[in-house]
């Protein structure tokens, strides 16, 4: 018999039942919801007639909608806290329902308040060999903690709320080797384009997929978060990282992490949450990081990637019908041709910022190329920490200045414009850099077109007022 | 719940790959906290010249008159990748879509429809795209059937398809099942879990 992998020993851990149809009963330890879809699953549950069945394993947060002005508090926003037209009444559901059933808020004005992705490893809510939902595809990003955390739906929320489990078909499993050394100024988030370019935004195919090798332990933890964060971008089910000392460093000390002797047997408990040496997977590959460049999305799927150094592809070289067909109307969409360099395509915006690459280590990466510098004149320039606590943490050592200094507005948090929810967004057709993760066709605004890239990225082509590699700001 | 067993319609072609959440119901679509009034921000994006006077676009596959009354989609790999907002299931059902067929979905969407009575059918690529071309000449007349009880979709025009689904799902839309009602009659068994839990990994529990 071979041995198991981290994700079939987290699987083994939360089987309550086999349903018999296929299906496996799983035990959810986290539940964790925001305004934007939480409001609903909560007022569901109502009318269904179901109860929560263990809110203090429950948890809410306001991000998706609420305004990220600076100075944004309940006083400017006595309705609520939304720019978005009919926003207030998402936040006010969310309110009155999380206080009415009991589950932790944290709302505008708590100092951990942020995007729900931030704040769950912030403050310890997930942890090492937990599972964790929440109806936002992006939960994937808290496996980088060696969690089996992933995205659901509405229905889904209120079915893990009710009964504190889900009903899931196994998905398949897959694991992906970076190995090599990260080159300077290359990153995680340029590592998961790298592998999405690759491979395909379909590339997963529904695998829970272990992010292992060289390169990845080499990652900080936030760092892994980036990469995890794309993995619904990849098409798994969900990503995640065994944890390791790094790990455990992260955690120790965080509110709800566990204390005393209770952290001493998690921590025996957690270093056993590996892929065993002769551990079998459905797909296994691997990408060689040490030649890779930062990452340019130059379409509208996270799959149209290059590197900066690189040139726009030209769909006629592709075989593939409908692959041909998306990237012929991508490339319509964005205004580019074949052939062009992406690197000197003027831009309109940059923006720092979502639960991709907003936490400290990223904000310090892209203050480290403004240090000294200017945005170029007619860009707007924005950066939105992803939690109140990265905020005050980033203030303390003084890169607000360094942002401000540069020409950036500086926010409160939540995830702003990362997507436009009828609120405040880019320009129509504007042009933005942006260390998000979705270029989707007016995800960011009205006929915006989006390149993805990581934090540097964004800040080097902020300054050069158009795409541009950070490497040369970088000293490298 | 919702039931889905058969269903004869006409049938779209949307052949684009990563069809995602965001282009089926755009979030600025999402304007009340509730599962309903989205079927007008289907498709916002591609199916309006102007969204916000809500002018038709004439070139879009659903908005030309040969496919009024359009119950079944056929699309491209990965569609309903992105975001996991639910709404994109609530806006198609609202519309009146019943069932899509594409080479793969996103895994959350996926599940989405299957909770909705909506059925995510896989087929090849090769064999949607023959479908397309199928249904092309005349969408109104050559209407697709699709059988979940014997995991069949014929073309009426002879030619038939199989196609698999996991069993759980089959069974959850072929019943119109609960899944919530269910799961609370294995209660003694989630307790079990629990009281074990409790012991083997006591910081999970928070109270």
């Amino acid at each position: 018999m071979s041995g198991l992998s981290l994700f079939e020993k987290l699987w083994r851990q939360h089987l309550v039942a086999e349903l018999g149809d296929g299906a496996s009963l799983i035990h959810i330890d986290r539940v964790f919801l925001h305004e934007r879809t939480g409001g609903v699953a909560l007022r569901a549950l109502d009318d269904a007639g179901h109860t929560v069945r263990h809110p203090r394993l429950d948890f809410a947060t306001l991000d998706h909608i609420v305004d990220t002005f600076p100075g944004r508090n309940d006083a400017s926003h006595p309705g609520g806290g939304s720019l978005m037209p009919g926003g207030d009444a998402f936040i006010r559901t969310t309110r009155e329902q999380t206080a009415r059933k009991g589950i932790q808020l944290f709302d505008l004005g708590d100092p951990r308040q942020g995007i729900v992705h931030v704040v769950s490893p912030e403050q310890g809510i997930v942890l090492p060999g937990a599972t964790v939902v929440c109806p936002d595809s992006h939960t994937c990003t808290q496996g980088a903690l060696g969690a089996l955390a992933w995205g659901i739906g509405s229905s889904e929320a209120e079915h893990a709320l009710a009964t504190q489990t889900l009903r899931v078909v196994k998905p398949r499993s897959m694991r992906v080797h970076f190995d090599g050394q990260l080159p300077p100024g290359v990153t995680a988030k340029d590592m998961i384009l790298a592998l999405i370019a690759r491979d395909g935004a379909a590339g997963a195919r529904g695998s829970v997929v272990e992010f292992a090798g060289e390169a990845v332990r080499a990652l900080g933890v936030e760092a892994r978060m980036t990469l995890c964060n794309m993995a619904v971008e990849f098409s798994a089910f969900t990503g995640l990282i065994a944890p390791d000392q790094a790990t455990l460093d992260y955690l120790n000390g965080r509110p709800y992490a566990p204390r005393g002797e209770t952290w001493e047997m998690a921590c025996t408990a957690w270093r056993e949450l590996h892929s065993d040496a002769d551990a079998c997977f459905d797909i296994e590959t691997r990408l060689d990081v040490s030649a890779l460049a930062p990452m340019l999305t130059w379409g509208t799927s996270p799959q149209h990637a290059v590197g900066v150094d690189q040139r726009v592809p030209d769909p006629a070289t592709v075989a593939d019908t409908a692959t041909r067909e998306a990237m012929e109307k991508a490339l319509a969409y964005m205004d580019l041709r074949p052939g062009q360099a992406l690197s000197g395509v003027p831009i309109d915006a940059a923006f720092i910022g979502s639960c991709t690459n907003s936490r400290l280590s990223d904000l310090r990466a892209a203050a480290a190329v403004l240090r000294g510098r200017k945005v170029a004149a007619g860009v707007k320039a924005i950066c939105v920490p992803g939690s109140t606590q990265v905020k005050l943490a980033a203030e303390a050592e003084g890169l607000h200045r360094i942002f401000l200094d540069a020409g950036f507005e500086w926010r409160e948090s939540g995830c702003s414009m990362c997507f436009f929810a009828g609120g405040e967004s880019f320009g129509l057709r504007q042009r933005v850099v942006s260390s998000t993760n979705r270029n989707f066709e007016s995800r960011q605004g009205p006929l915006t077109r989006t390149h993805l890239a990581s934090p540097a990225t964004v800040a080097a082509s902020a300054i050069a007022g158009c795409l541009a590699d950070p490497r040369p700001l970088l000293g490298h | 719940m919702y039931k889905f067993v058969i269903h004869e319609g006409v049938a779209a072609p949307l052949l684009r790959s990563n069809v995602d959440t965001d282009a089926i119901i755009p979030s600025r679509e999402m304007k009340t906290v509730g599962k309903t009034g989205l079927a007008d921000g289907l498709f916002a994006g591609w199916r309006y010249l102007d969204a916000a006077t809500r002018t038709p676009d004439p070139e879009f596959v659903l908005n030309r008159p040969e496919q009024q009354g359009t119950t079944i989609l056929l699309s491209g790999m990965n569609f309903g990748c992105g975001s996991s907002r639910e709404h994109a299931v609530w806006a198609l059902k609202e519309y009146g879509i019943r069932v899509v067929v594409a080479p793969s979905f996103g895994a959350i969407f996926a599940g989405n429809c299957v909770r909705n009575g909506l059925l995510p059918l896989v087929l090849p690529e090769a064999q949607v795209a023959e479908l397309a071309a199928t249904v092309a000449a005349d969408p109104q007349r050559r209407r697709l059937t699709v059988d979940l009880q014997r995991c069949q979709l014929d073309d009426g025009c002879g030619r038939s398809y199989a196609f698999t689904l996991p069993a759980s799902q089959r069974e959850m839309l072929l019943q119109g099942l609960d899944p919530i009602a269910l799961t609370l009659q294995s209660a003694p068994l989630i307790d079990a879990f629990q009281a074990a839990d409790r012991q083997a990994r006591p910081w999970i529990w928070l109270d």
